[in-house]
């Protein structure tokens, strides 16, 4: 296909995705930005108040400032759990034993079970299990069950996903260059380090990328483990929180700002990250 | 070729995600819309063949209700049909989801169709929708209120009317305490029966003992449990507080306050200490069931007493239950206030419809016309029977709800009696729901023993003043 002829169908390929892009992602993007700085019931009624909504949530609003330092924690601690695991199952799973494709689909699966339907279960077996071993449920006011709880949640889901993303990069390497460097002596760690982790520095830098932005973004299991607890309230719920569940008639604007806020935390952390990782990245 | 088409499937499938999540209808929220058959609008309505009621049927306008209880939907677009083949007006139910009324209403009200009538949960709800209330104090359905004062108030205007009477209180299962009291060596607790009961102090002593002699009465506990978490605290967090509130407002003639002094913490620490100790799992557990748990317990007979409201009966009617509506027996939430001997369950409703001011001038009188209709017209009164239980309107006939649910013949018969006062549900006037988060988890420390009695009492005080003051913002 020459590319006179491609140029002429690409409105017909790209303008219902545009379009759909548009309407489902930019104009509600452009609005929700506008209404931070509003006083707002229902969208129609908004009217402009300046600052003040940033103001707030910046100097009075401890909840907020809490959420994002326990957001933070939580998305390190996740972020280090889920890929080192996922790297090591990955490593595991490409050695030829015998059974490996049964264990990557099971691996796999918890990625296809629903947040809610997730949360739920995993609330049944948690309080089980914190109750059998020190006599306290899981949403236990005394300690930090709840996060320690959600970690477990969020490992076991998406371990399983960055699996398959390393198993991809780690099959990529060639052959030859870990022959070569077998015949030249190196040992099992010297080929880890310098030639199997360079080289799947592409699929860190999407690992990477999605295990921060959904710690970051994490509610629906939250919502459905622990309910609405200040020992685990993550931005995410805290911003739904305020929109519906306080008395100001500001609510729904401060929410809106602190949603912008974490959206610009978000999109410079991954930002960064991509930026550094994808520098990371050789060639073979 | 193959690749070309490929790469144009692709683009379709992609083009195919993004539409789908644009373009489906919200599944959580049912519509309904039924237009009127083409034809016989202003024959019919100008015959005035609608002999139950005397008003003027308007001849234009639709009626748009945005529904809050989804038990119902299917039984409300049923009745919106009859409505209209009734009347030939248009008319149309949304349902919102479970716990979702609020983000729904807003969704709905930014619409150009937006509803003509929805609820808010009281003078709290009322305050986020003012600018969107249309004053009824001129609608039919207004003057046949029986209670003129249970409406929402501003000035003269009256911009939220109750759909429904609803009671709450211990429901208590007679045949357990009538086994409790034929045992051999109970304490001396000054009862011989159930309806002796008329205190805390008699409560107390009945509870601790029936709870020592679980074993012999083949029960788990006197009360069933708790479920002190986020989504169940409901019972404890609005319904149990309103008697603390109604005792606090009662001693200073107010309905409403800024800030309270809680004056009567005492009383409500009584009742959750009485409730946590005595119940079906211990005070550890208290946040790891539910309502519905709660409600099986009492319903499968393994508890004595559980709190709830008259919807509760569905709970309890259920397939296995072990109590039929003759074990019923309904009792006061005592917790040792000065003069409770007299008190009676405590009724209200957090359901008050509103009108929608930005309405066309047709449509808010078919939809006041529509409320007339529903609680005055055979159709709409069966309706009301059967889905909203007791109807505070004159003329209604609320043995129909009576029949159907014995908890709510119960509570009539308690309203009714002159010898007892009801308890109304003052607690429409707290603050927000994040003021009932932060009592709800406060209260789920001092149960599991991390937090003092003292540490809920301040926080709710200081949080009651900074939710209260916000709302004034």
């Amino acid at each position: 296909m020459n590319s006179k002829s491609l140029k002429k169908y690409f409105p017909i390929f790209v303008l219902p995705t545009l379009i759909a892009f548009i309407i489902a992602f930019v104009i509600p993007f452009v609005m929700g930005i506008y209404l931070s700085f509003c006083k707002f019931n229902t969208i129609r009624d908004a009217s402009f108040v300046g600052i003040k909504n940033y103001v707030y949530i910046l100097t009075k609003d401890q909840n907020f400032l809490n959420a994002l330092l326990r957001t933070t924690k939580f998305t390190i601690i996740s972020v280090i759990l889920i890929n080192v695991g996922a790297f090591a199952l990955a490593l595991l799973l490409t050695k030829k034993i015998p059974g490996t494709n049964i264990f990557r689909t099971i691996f796999f699966m918890p990625n296809l079970i629903g947040g809610l339907v997730l949360g739920f279960i995993w609330r049944e077996i948690l309080n089980t299990v914190f109750l059998k071993t020190t006599g306290r449920p899981l949403t236990y006011t005394g300690a930090d069950y709840g996060f320690w709880g959600l970690l477990v949640v969020m490992c076991w889901q998406l371990m399983g996903y960055m699996m398959i993303i390393y198993i991809a990069g780690i099959q990529n390497i060639p052959e030859d260059v870990l022959e070569a460097a077998k015949i030249d002596g190196a040992t099992p760690f010297q080929i880890l380090y310098k030639i199997t982790i360079p080289l799947v520095m592409p699929s860190v830098t999407i690992c990477l990328f999605l295990t921060i932005s959904n710690s970051f973004k994490l509610y629906d299991q939250n919502y459905a483990l622990n309910g609405i607890s200040p020992k685990t309230n993550l931005v995410a719920l805290d911003i739904y929180n305020t929109f519906y569940n306080g008395s100001s008639p500001f609510s729904e604007g401060r929410a809106q700002a602190k949603a912008v806020i974490f959206f610009l935390i978000v999109a410079c952390i991954t930002f960064a990250q991509l930026r550094l990782t994808r520098s990371k990245e050789v060639e073979s | 070729m193959r690749k070309k088409l490929l790469s144009v499937a692709l683009c379709v499938a992609m083009a195919a995600t993004t539409l789908v999540g644009c373009g489906s209808d919200d599944d959580d929220n049912k519509e309904t819309t039924t237009k009127a058959p083409a034809g016989d609008d202003k024959e019919t309505t100008t015959s005035g063949d609608d002999k139950n009621n005397s008003g003027e049927v308007p001849t234009e306008g639709s009626v748009y209700f945005l529904n809050f209880k989804p038990e119902i939907s299917g039984e409300y677009e049923k009745l919106m049909k009859a409505f209209s083949e009734e009347t030939g007006l248009n008319a149309k139910v949304v349902t919102a989801a479970e716990n979702q009324y609020e983000s729904t209403l807003k969704v709905e009200m930014a619409k150009s169709d937006a509803p003509t009538l929805f609820t808010v949960n009281g003078p709290v709800g009322y305050n986020t929708w003012k600018e969107y209330c249309e004053d009824m104090s001129d609608t039919d359905f207004y003057n046949m209120l029986t209670d003129k004062e249970s409406v929402i108030k501003s000035g003269d205007g009256v911009y939220g009317i109750p759909l429904m009477m609803e009671t709450y209180g211990l429901i208590c299962n007679k045949k357990i305490f009538a086994d409790y009291f034929a045992l051999e060596g109970i304490a001396d607790t000054g009862c011989e029966k159930i309806e002796d009961i008329n205190s805390f102090a008699k409560l107390k002593a009945v509870v601790e003992d029936m709870q020592a002699h679980k074993a012999d009465l083949g029960i788990k506990g006197a009360f069933s449990q708790v479920a002190l978490n986020s989504s169940n605290n409901w019972r404890i967090t609005n319904h149990l507080f309103c008697l603390p509130l109604y005792y606090e407002y009662k001693a200073d003639n107010a309905t409403d306050k800024q800030e309270i002094t809680f004056s009567f913490n005492e009383n409500f620490k009584n009742i959750i200490d009485l409730y946590l100790n005595n119940a079906t799992v211990s005070k550890d557990q208290a946040s790891t069931g539910s309502v519905d748990d709660s409600m099986a317990e009492f319903a499968l007979g393994e508890a004595a007493i559980a709190q709830n409201g008259v919807w509760a009966w569905s709970q309890i009617n259920v397939d296995g239950g072990k109590v039929s509506a003759d074990d019923l027996y309904y009792m006061p939430i005592y917790t040792g206030a000065e003069g409770e001997e007299s008190q009676g369950l405590c009724t209200g409703t957090e359901n008050f419809v509103c009108m929608n001011s930005n309405a066309s001038d047709a449509d808010k009188e078919a939809s006041a016309y529509f409320l007339k209709w529903l609680y005055s017209s055979k159709t709409g009164m069966e309706f009301v029977s059967k889905n909203y239980g007791v109807a505070p309107f004159d003329g209604f006939d609320n043995s129909a709800a009576e029949e159907a649910n014995p908890l709510v013949k119960l509570a009539n018969a308690d309203v009714a009696n002159s010898s007892t006062t009801t308890v109304s549900w003052v607690t429409t006037t707290t603050p927000s729901q994040a003021w009932k988060d932060a009592l709800g988890v406060n209260l789920l420390a001092y149960a599991e023993g991390s937090a003092e009695w003292d540490t809920v009492v301040k926080d709710a005080i200081d949080k009651w003043k900074a939710e209260k003051a916000a709302a004034n913002e």
